[in-house]
C-alpha cells in the first residue's frame, strides 16, 4: 500500500482524551484509496473509537491480509504495530500474535474477497477459537485491486460495471458467522458513522471474536445503477434492527431514553452495551431466531444492520488454553527452562 | 544347510507382524531388554499408513561395535504374519533362523534348506491360556518375546523389571504379560537347544546412553529453548514431535500453584494457518514453532517467503517422508532438501539444519531458535522419519544451566526511549541484520510490517533502488548465516583424496561403511554437513578432495545439486550414491556402491 505522511499540524483546541491525546494521534498515513471509498469512512470510525476508548495506540496490533481493505490499517493509528500479511491469512497471524501476548488490543481489517473466498476457512476457525479480537470486513461485493470481479458476497442478479450479471448466491458473513457459533456478530454501513462507532467500541471491548461486517461501497467498480452494493441501493434498503450504545465504565448508567425495549449488558471491564430494539421481532440473544429473521429479510433484499447477535458465555482462546496471566512473550526464560537437573531425571524414562 | 550364524551380540532380528495387534509394545520390550543388558541396539519400525490389519515390520539390530544403522541383512526372522510369510522367509541370510507360529500348517512350498526354521504354536498356547479375544492377540506377541528370551539368553529379570515399570498402575497386565513371556520361554526351552549359537551376552556399553526417538528429543529441545507457542496440523511422521512437546509441557510448564500454563499449543485448521500462527507469535515476541512434513512445507511456501522477506524468526520442523504428493507417508527419505532451501516464490534462500540422530535433534532444536532470532528469518529443521520416529541409542542429553536464549537484535523499551527514530530495516552493523522491536513495548518501536516492498524505515515502497537495497541486504544476511550455522562434522584422513559428503540420517550407515571399506584398504575422509548455507569448512573440504561421494536418500541428488550451486566445487568431482526406496539406507548399500564405482574407475 502507498503511504504518505500527513503534515504535523494540530489545532491547539483539538479535544483530548483521558490520555491527553487528540484524534490526530490516532490517525495514520494519508489514504491512497479512491476518493469517496467507503473504507475511508470506516477508518474514521476506527480512529474515533480508539480515541474515545482511551486506548494507548502502541498497545494496539492492527492486522490485515491483501486487498483494498487490507491497506487501511496503514491509515489509522500510526503508533500501533501493524502487520500486513498474505491473502486470506490474517486470522492465523492474529491467532499466533494473540497467543503470544494476551495483553494487547487486536484489530484485523479484511475484505469480502480476503475473508469470504481465499480466507473463508481461516475466518471460520478464528471465530471457532473465539480469538479475542475485533475483525472488520469491509464489504463491497467486488475485487477492487484486480479491477472489478465479483466477490463471494456479490448479491444474486447484481450487475458488474462491465455488464456481467452475478448468478451465484452470496455468502452473507453475518448469517454465516452467527451460524458458525460467533459470539459477537454485527453489521454496519460505512455511511452511518453514528451506528458504526458504538459497534466498533463494543467489538473492541468484547472478550472474544467480534465480527463487524461493514457495507462499504466501492466507488470505482460497484457504485453504479443495478449494483446492490452501491451507496444509493444500500441507503434505500438498509434497516437498523438493533441499535447498540456503548457506555464506558466511568459514565453513569442512564435509563433507557428511547421508546421500545432496551437491554443493558455488562462487559468484562465494567463497561456496558445498551441494546435498543429498533425493529419489532428481533432478538439479538437468540441465535436461531436471529438467523430466521436475517434469512427472511435477505430474501426480500433488505439489509438488516446493528448488533445482530451477542453472547458472552463462550470462553476465548486463552481461557480454553488456560495460559498464564503474564503474556507468554513476557515470561522470563527462568520460568520456561526446566534446567539440567530435570533433564537428567527425564532421561531415566528412556533407559 | 549353511553354517549357523554364531554371532554374539552382532545380528539383526526382524519381526513381521500385523499392525494394530500390540506388536509395538512387545518389540519395544524386546529392544529395551537388550539395551539394559548393556548391549548396543537400535530399532527400526516399518509400518503402514493404516490403523489396523496391514503388514508391519520391526527390525532390531544388535551391534557390539555400536553401529546404529541397518546392516542390510536379517539373521533372525519372527514371521507371525501369514500374509507376508513367503517374502519374510526369503529375506533371512543363509545360516539364519526363522520363527513362525506353528498353530497353522505352513505351505510346503515355503521352506528353505539353508536356514533353521523353528515352529512355535504361539496362537494355540495363548488361546488356551487367555480367555479374552483381545488378550489372545496381544499376548501372542509377548509370547514370542519369551521364546526369544530363551533362544537368545535375554535376562528374564530385566524383562520383569521392564514390565513392572511399564505397567506400574496396571497390575493385572503385568501378570498377563509375565504369563505370556513364560509360555514362549518354556516352549522354547523344551523344544529347542537353548540358547542358539547366535545369542546375547551382557556387556557394559549402554551406560550413560538413552534410547529415544528424534521427535521426542526435538520436542524436548523446544521446551529447553523456551518456545511458548506451538501451532501445528497433524501429519505423519511429525505428529509425535508436538505430542512430545505437549507431554513435556504438561509436566514441566504448568505453574504448580495456579495451574496456569506457560505455553500455548494450537491445533490449526491446516498447515497454512499453522505457519501463519508461528509468524504472528514470533513477530509478537514469543518463540514459536511448527512441526510438519513435506506436504505441509508445500502448503507453507507463501508464508515462508513472507517470513523471509519481512524478517520474522520462525522455526519449522520438517520430518521428511517419501514424496512427491502423498508419496509413502510412513517411509523415510531426504527428498525435501531443495524445496526447503528455496521455498516460496521470488529469490529466497533459507537456513536449514540437518540433525543426524535424536541427540542432535535436541541440541539443534535449541540452536534453531537461537539462529532464527539472531538472523530474523525462518529456520527449517530438516529431519526425517527414520530419525524422528525410530528409537536410537545415543549418549545422554546434556544441558548447561548457564544457557540464555539468544534473542538476537531487539531494542528494549528503555533503548527506544533514548532514541530519536527507529528504523526496523536499517543495517547499522553491516551484517544484513536490523534491530527489531516487540509490539506493545514502546510507541517509538512501532512499525508496519508488510510483505510488499519496503524501505529501511519500514514504509511502503515500489521504488527499484529500495527493492534492490532490500534484497541485497537479505543476501548479505545469508552470508552472515554462514558464520553462525553449526559447523560440519569432519573426519579427515591425511593424504586421502577420496571422501564422502553426506547429511542427516545417512550418518550411521556411512560410519559402518567407512570401517568396512577401510578394512578392505579403501580409506575415505568424511564430511557431514549440518546446515545450509554451507560454510567455509565445507567449501575447504570439497577443495581438498578430488573424488567425493555424495551420499543421500533421494532420487535427484538434491544435496549434490546444492553443493554445485552454492560452492565452488567442480561438478565432476562429485559422484552420487542415492538410496530412495523409503527404507533407511544401510551400510551394505554404501559399501557396494563405492566398491562398484572404484571398480568401474579401475576398469576404465
Amino acid at each position: 500500500m502507498s503511504f504518505m505522511r500527513k503534515p504535523d499540524v494540530v489545532h491547539s483546541r483539538a479535544p483530548k482524551n483521558d490520555l491527553g491525546l487528540t484524534r490526530r494521534d490516532y490517525e495514520g498515513g494519508m489514504s491512497t484509496l479512491c476518493a469517496g471509498c467507503g473504507h475511508d469512512a470506516i477508518t474514521a470510525a476506527i480512529i474515533e473509537s480508539f480515541w474515545s476508548l482511551n486506548v494507548e495506540p502502541h498497545r494496539v496490533v492492527k492486522m490485515s491480509g491483501i486487498g483494498c481493505s487490507s491497506k487501511t490499517p496503514a491509515y489509522f493509528l500510526s503508533d500501533a504495530h501493524g502487520i500486513n500479511s498474505v491473502h486470506g491469512r490474517m486470522p492465523s497471524i492474529a491467532a499466533g500474535a494473540n497467543a503470544a501476548n494476551r495483553d494487547l488490543h487486536y484489530i484485523g481489517v479484511s475484505g469480502d474477497g480476503d475473508s469470504l473466498s481465499i480466507g473463508y476457512g481461516q475466518l471460520a476457525h478464528a471465530l471457532r477459537r473465539n480469538l479475542n479480537m475485533l475483525y472488520i470486513i469491509e464489504n463491497n461485493g467486488v475485487y477492487g485491486l484486480t479491477k472489478g470481479q465479483f466477490s463471494a458476497s456479490a448479491d444474486l442478479g447484481t450487475k458488474a460495471k462491465k455488464g456481467d450479471i452475478n448468478e451465484q448466491p452470496p455468502i452473507d458473513p453475518v448469517i454465516a458467522c452467527i451460524a458458525m457459533g460467533g459470539t459477537f456478530v454485527a453489521r454496519g454501513f460505512s455511511g452511518d458513522k453514528a451506528q458504526l462507532v458504538p459497534l466498533i467500541q463494543a467489538g473492541l471491548k468484547h472478550k472474544g471474536f467480534a465480527l463487524i461486517d461493514v457495507l462499504s461501497p466501492c466507488v470505482t467498480f460497484n457504485d453504479h445503477e443495478d449494483s446492490t452494493k452501491s451507496y444509493a441501493h444500500t441507503r434505500q434498503f438498509y434497516h437498523p434492527a438493533i441499535h447498540a450504545d456503548f457506555i464506558a465504565p466511568a459514565e453513569p448508567i442512564r435509563a433507557a431514553y428511547e421508546k421500545g425495549e432496551a437491554m443493558e449488558v455488562e462487559l468484562f471491564d465494567g463497561s456496558f452495551i445498551r441494546l435498543r430494539k429498533v425493529r419489532e421481532g428481533y432478538d439479538p440473544t437468540d441465535r436461531s431466531k436471529a438467523l430466521t429473521y436475517l434469512n427472511e429479510y435477505m430474501a426480500k433484499g433488505e439489509i438488516i444492520t446493528g448488533l445482530m447477535y451477542w453472547e458472552k458465555s463462550t470462553p476465548d482462546l486463552h481461557s480454553i488454553a488456560r495460559t498464564s496471566e503474564t503474556p507468554l512473550s513476557k515470561l522470563d526464560y527462568g520460568r520456561l527452562s526446566p534446567g539440567a537437573g530435570k533433564l537428567a531425571k527425564i532421561q531415566e524414562r528412556y533407559r | 544347510m549353511s553354517p549357523a550364524n554364531t554371532g554374539i551380540n552382532d545380528f539383526v532380528i526382524k519381526i513381521a507382524n500385523v499392525n494394530g495387534t500390540g506388536s509395538a509394545s512387545a518389540n519395544t520390550l524386546l529392544m529395551k531388554a537388550i539395551f539394559r543388558m548393556g548391549i548396543p541396539v537400535v530399532g527400526k519400525n516399518f509400518f503402514p499408513s493404516n490403523i489396523q490389519g496391514l503388514p508391519t515390520w520391526y527390525e532390531i539390530r544388535v551391534s557390539h561395535k555400536g553401529y546404529l544403522c541397518r546392516s542390510g541383512s536379517v539373521d533372525l526372522m519372527v514371521a507371525v504374519n501369514a500374509e507376508t510369510y513367503s517374502q519374510d522367509l526369503q529375506e533371512v541370510e543363509p545360516g539364519g533362523y526363522l520363527i513362525y507360529d506353528s498353530t497353522w500348517p505352513r505351505d510346503r512350498q515355503l521352506s528353505r534348506e539353508d536356514i533353521q526354521v523353528l515352529g512355535i504354536p504361539l496362537s494355540a498356547m495363548c488361546n488356551e491360556r487367555f480367555d479374552n479375544a483381545r488378550a489372545r492377540i496381544l499376548m501372542k506377541n509377548v509370547a514370542y518375546v519369551g521364546a526369544l528370551a530363551a533362544l537368545l539368553e535375554i535376562d528374564l529379570d530385566v524383562i520383569r523389571a521392564l514390565l513392572q515399570e511399564t505397567y506400574r498402575d496396571k497390575q493385572n497386565l503385568i501378570a498377563a504379560n509375565l504369563e505370556a513371556i513364560d509360555i514362549g520361554y518354556s516352549y522354547a526351552r523344551e523344544h529347542f537347544d537353548c540358547p542358539l549359537p547366535m545369542r546375547l551376552e551382557p556387556m557394559d556399553e549402554t551406560r550413560d546412553h538413552i534410547m529415544i526417538d528424534g521427535n521426542t528429543a526435538a520436542g524436548l529441545g523446544c521446551v529447553y529453548a523456551g518456545a511458548t507457542v506451538g501451532a501445528w496440523y497433524p501429519i505423519t511422521p511429525s505428529t509425535s514431535l508436538m505430542d512430545a512437546f505437549k507431554n513435556f509441557c504438561e509436566r514441566l510448564r504448568i505453574d504448580p500453584e495456579t495451574g496456569d500454563r506457560n505455553y500455548c499449543i494450537i491445533q490449526a485448521e491446516d498447515e497454512l494457518a499453522a505457519i501463519g500462527m508461528v509468524m504472528g507469535a514470533s513477530w509478537n515476541g514469543a518463540r514459536a514453532f511448527t512441526p510438519t512434513s513435506g506436504p505441509g512445507i508445500s502448503l507453507m511456501n507463501e508464508f515462508i517467503g513472507f517470513g523471509y522477506f519481512t524478517e520474522i524468526p520462525a522455526v519449522l520442523f520438517n520430518v521428511q517422508r517419501v514424496g512427491p504428493s502423498t508419496g509413502l507417508p510412513t517411509r523415510t527419505q531426504q527428498g525435501d532438501l531443495l524445496s526447503c532451501a528455496y521455498a516460496s516464490h521470488g529469490d529466497t534462500r533459507h537456513v536449514l539444519l540437518f540433525p543426524a540422530d535424536p541427540r542432535e535433534c535436541f541440541e539443534l532444536a535449541v540452536a534453531a531458535f537461537d539462529l532464527a532470532d539472531r538472523l530474523q528469518t525462518p529456520v527449517i529443521f530438516v529431519t526425517d522419519l527414520d530419525i524422528g520416529m525410530n528409537d536410537w541409542m545415543v549418549p545422554d542429553l546434556e544441558w548447561d544451566d548457564s544457557y540464555q536464549p539468544d534473542r538476537g537484535k531487539v531494542f528494549t523499551a528503555e533503548q527506544l526511549e533514548e532514541m530519536d527514530v527507529f528504523h526496523r530495516y536499517a543495517d547499522p552493523d553491516g551484517d544484513g541484520i536490523g534491530y527489531r522491536t516487540f509490539p506493545g513495548d514502546h510507541p517509538k518501536g512501532s512499525y508496519f510490517l508488510r510483505g510488499s516492498g519496503h524501505t529501511a524505515a519500514a514504509t511502503y515502497s515500489e521504488k527499484s533502488p529500495d527493492y534492490v537495497e532490500l534484497v541485497d541486504r537479505l543476501a548479505r544476511k545469508f552470508e552472515t548465516a554462514k558464520q553462525l550455522v553449526p559447523a560440519p562434522v569432519i573426519d579427515q584422513r591425511k593424504g586421502v583424496g577420496r571422501a564422502i559428503v553426506s547429511l542427516g540420517s545417512c550418518d550411521g550407515a556411512i560410519r559402518e561403511a567407512r570401517d568396512i571399506l577401510a578394512a578392505q584398504g579403501i580409506e575415505t575422509s568424511y564430511c557431514r554437513v549440518r546446515a545450509f548455507p554451507f560454510n567455509a569448512q565445507v567449501e575447504a573440504f570439497l577443495e581438498e578432495h578430488d573424488q567425493v561421494f555424495v551420499v543421500e536418500q533421494n532420487r535427484d541428488a538434491q544435496l549434490k545439486q546444492m553443493l554445485v550451486m552454492e560452492t565452488r566445487v567442480s561438478k565432476d568431482r562429485l559422484r552420487s550414491i542415492l538410496s530412495y526406496d523409503g527404507m533407511p539406507v544401510d551400510s551394505r548399500f554404501i559399501v557396494d556402491a563405492i566398491t562398484e564405482a572404484l571398480e568401474e574407475e579401475a576398469a576404465a
